[in-house]
């Protein structure tokens, strides 16, 4: 078995969050995240930083922004259909 | 007959398209009680500023409403949306470069590596020891810090889950360029929250 380093994990961290590694390397890699905390720590705040992004509660659309849009929407809407 | 709200939200979005297509203003009104939050997201995340994203919001569902008889239902209606919206937000960027305000194209050394340089283990669950306005305005920063490809990229890949595939077409990329970007978005996301989120 290849030992890999933490260049190695870097270099494949996309890849791996994503799943899109073969069997081998994933069982390298988690070998070598078990014996390096920093790595382990950035795997799984990069997994987190992605999580954070995705929740669209933390974003929510101003409710301002979203009066204007439906006011211009709807006067174009039946504007065009005169 | 009028469609109750609770009809109307129980509805496919292929139904509602063809009910806006034939002229029905509440079906095209719930389509975009759907998809607004989202586009209005995506137009803050490629342009980083909030009066261009409600310029993004307002045109990509005017578009939609003006095209909507082009709309040929063999893609998801909100795929169609985020093309739209991904255009409109580039476009916006590209005015912006005329006006020099901001560059467009970011230099990318493809074959280096970032390296990280914040070790420190999270706090469990940083998100629930701020208020949502000030984890919002912090991960607002963060993604304007980057380039305007790589924030576009990040969203595409990792909030809307299109493919590496998908999003080099729609921004004119080669997918091992949207890899190159969205490795650099990740790392340097994280990089900054860790200053605010690592423990003591």
């Amino acid at each position: 078995m290849t030992l890999i380093g933490c260049k190695e994990v870097m270099q494949e961290l996309s890849n791996f969050l994503e799943g899109d590694v073969d069997d081998d390397f994933k069982r390298e890699l988690r070998s070598h995240l078990n014996k390096c905390s920093h790595c382990q720590v950035v795997v799984d705040t990069t997994r987190k930083t992605i999580e954070l992004y995705c929740d669209g509660e933390i974003f929510p659309l101003p409710e301002p922004v979203r009066t204007r849009l439906h006011q211009v929407i709807r006067q174009k809407w039946f504007e065009k259909c005169k | 007959m009028t469609d109750s709200p609770q009809a109307a939200i129980a509805k496919d979005d292929t139904v509602l398209v063809s009910e806006a297509k034939a002229g029905s203003y509440p079906a095209f009104e719930e389509l975009v009680n759907r998809y607004e939050k989202k586009i209005y997201r995506l137009g803050l995340n490629i342009t980083g500023l909030p009066e261009d994203a409600e310029d993004v919001l307002q045109e990509t569902f005017l578009k939609a409403f003006q095209h909507l008889s082009e709309f040929r239902e063999d893609s998801r209606f909100y795929t169609w949306l985020v093309r739209i919206g991904v255009n409109e937000g580039l476009m916006k960027l590209r005015r912006r470069r005329a006006d020099k305000t901001v560059p467009i194209e970011d230099h990318v050394d493809e074959e280096g590596v970032t390296v990280p340089r914040e070790f420190a283990d999270w706090s469990p669950n940083p998100e629930q020891l701020l208020a949502q306005s000030e984890l919002q305005s912090i991960l607002d920063n963060a993604a304007r810090s980057l380039p305007p490809t790589f924030r576009t990229v990040f969203h595409l890949r990792d909030v809307e889950g299109l493919s590496t595939a998908e999003t080099a077409e729609l921004l004119d990329l080669t997918e091992s360029a949207v890899k190159a970007r969205l490795f650099r978005a990740r790392l340097q996301l994280r990089e900054d929250l860790a200053k605010v989120f690592k423990r003591g």
